[in-house]
């Protein structure tokens, strides 16, 4: 019965894990600007929010998203719940996708995936660029695109090893 | 079967507006919210301010406690760099200790034969009677710049024997007593020692001025003197060996006065070695 229980609590806790990796990296903003490498960074809340949102939306809630993006705009110094709302609009798009999709796949996943971060990080630039006067480096916010798109495959792979091994849910993949 | 429109249509209301399970807000509703936040905090609306001001304070003090495994993570990669970097500097160091061995055992075959060479041409002078002395005391007054040692005539010091600090000279032995003797230094007045400019191998005498430096005197070419230039005794007299280094041309010299700044600094003098030399062939 014990056992159970104990069973039971570390279940709750690893759930518990895409939330604190969420909001661990809105707070510390992984940018590995220790590397020293000019041509590199990706955005690792877009990947965590469509997979988790697609695969299994009652790890996150749209709640937390939606804080996760104002802590993350008072880190980047963006106006407040501009990212929340590129979060929310990453959120309707893997919830779009859920819905249409029969037969997962992960290659359609990403193609639907980079569409999505095209369409949002366009939003972003426009919204920065000629609503709140921010300067954007069109060529960043490209790099940035493109290494999220391709650790979206790493990412994937990583979540369903620990979905399937660890929290040992059925709905993950 | 192709999808339809109202297909699209239905996907994408149940995208907004489905609550799935345990979310409390549409993502409609929450989209909604977001755009209000970011007009009103546009506008500068106090409510929004004041939550801006709450939420930055909740947000910079878990970034810092949130920060700390990261932090330690570029602290081991910046240790792990500069471990690198030292193991590539050790390295090229290696390199070049050993093309600098590989030079000195030229130079040394160098020195030999400019032995060799001199004593062909009778001009090699050895070092005799060196004797280790220590400095009793030094004559700060303007118009004698002088030492004196506590070796006389006793342990074999005689008049015009030179005084080194290591390898740099610093002047003559011009008084000696049994067990004492005075070494003019180069910075006195009197002082003028036959001395060689290099690169350019210009002959001049080097005067002191009663100051901590001295000056080049009497050269032909005394234009030709670049800063920088090395001062050597020339030799040209019978009391110093040549080659034994002075001072350096001070940068900051003017047109009509080079300065030469000496190596040793005779404000510091403990110990210096007095020495004589005498042809090869007389030895």
């Amino acid at each position: 019965m014990i056992d159970l229980r104990n069973k039971n609590f570390t279940r709750r806790i690893l759930s518990k894990i895409p939330l604190i990796l969420l909001f661990v990296s809105v707070l510390n903003n992984y940018d590995f600007n220790y590397l020293g490498l000019k041509y590199f960074s990706f955005n690792f809340s877009y990947i965590i929010i469509f997979y988790y949102s697609l695969k299994k939306s009652e790890s996150l809630g749209y709640t937390y998203i939606f804080i996760a993006g104002l802590f993350n705009d008072v880190i980047v110094g963006t106006p407040m719940g501009l990212s929340s709302l590129m979060y929310l609009i990453l959120c309707v798009a893997a919830s779009y996708l859920r819905n249409i999709t029969l037969r997962p796949s992960l290659l359609k996943d990403c193609i639907f995936f980079l569409i999505t971060i095209l369409i949002i990080n366009s939003l972003l630039f426009i919204s920065l660029n000629f609503i709140f006067n921010y300067e954007l480096s069109y060529f960043d916010q490209i790099i940035n695109i493109t290494y999220t798109f391709l650790f979206y495959f790493l990412f994937s792979n990583i979540f369903d090893f620990f979905e399937s091994y660890f929290v040992g849910s059925n709905n993950a993949g | 079967m192709e999808p339809s429109r109202d297909d699209f249509v239905i996907a994408l209301r149940s995208a907004f507006l489905k609550k799935e399970t345990k979310q409390r807000f549409s993502l409609l509703s929450l989209i909604f919210f977001s755009i209000i936040l970011l007009i009103l905090g546009n506008f500068n609306f106090k409510a929004i301010n004041y939550t801006k001001i709450v939420i930055k304070e909740i947000v910079y003090r878990s970034s810092f406690i949130v920060s700390v495994p990261e932090n330690l993570l570029k602290e081991g990669y910046l240790t792990i760099q500069n471990h690198n970097r030292l193991y590539k500097e050790n390295e090229k160091n290696k390199l070049e200790l050993a093309t600098l061995k590989a030079k000195d055992l030229l130079n040394e075959f160098i020195v030999l034969e400019n032995q060799r060479l001199k004593s062909v041409v009778d001009d090699y002078k050895v070092e005799v009677g060196t004797v280790l002395a220590r400095v009793l005391s030094d004559k700060e007054s303007p118009f004698l710049k002088s030492i004196i040692i506590n070796k006389g005539s006793k342990q074999g010091i005689n008049l015009g024997m030179i005084a080194m600090d290591g390898e740099y000279l610093t002047g003559k032995v011009v008084e000696v007593n049994y067990l004492s003797s005075r070494i003019l230094l180069l910075s006195d007045l009197n002082s003028k020692i036959p001395v060689v400019v290099e690169p350019n191998g210009l002959l001049s005498i080097l005067s002191g001025t009663g100051e901590d430096y001295g000056v080049i005197q009497y050269s032909k070419k005394y234009e030709d003197i670049q800063s920088q230039s090395i001062i050597y005794t020339s030799g040209t007299s019978n009391l110093f060996k040549a080659g034994i280094p002075i001072g350096r041309i001070n940068s900051n010299f003017t047109n009509d006065q080079k300065k030469v700044e000496f190596f040793s600094d005779f404000s510091q003098l403990k110990f210096v070695k007095i020495s004589s030399f005498k042809k090869s062939e007389e030895e």
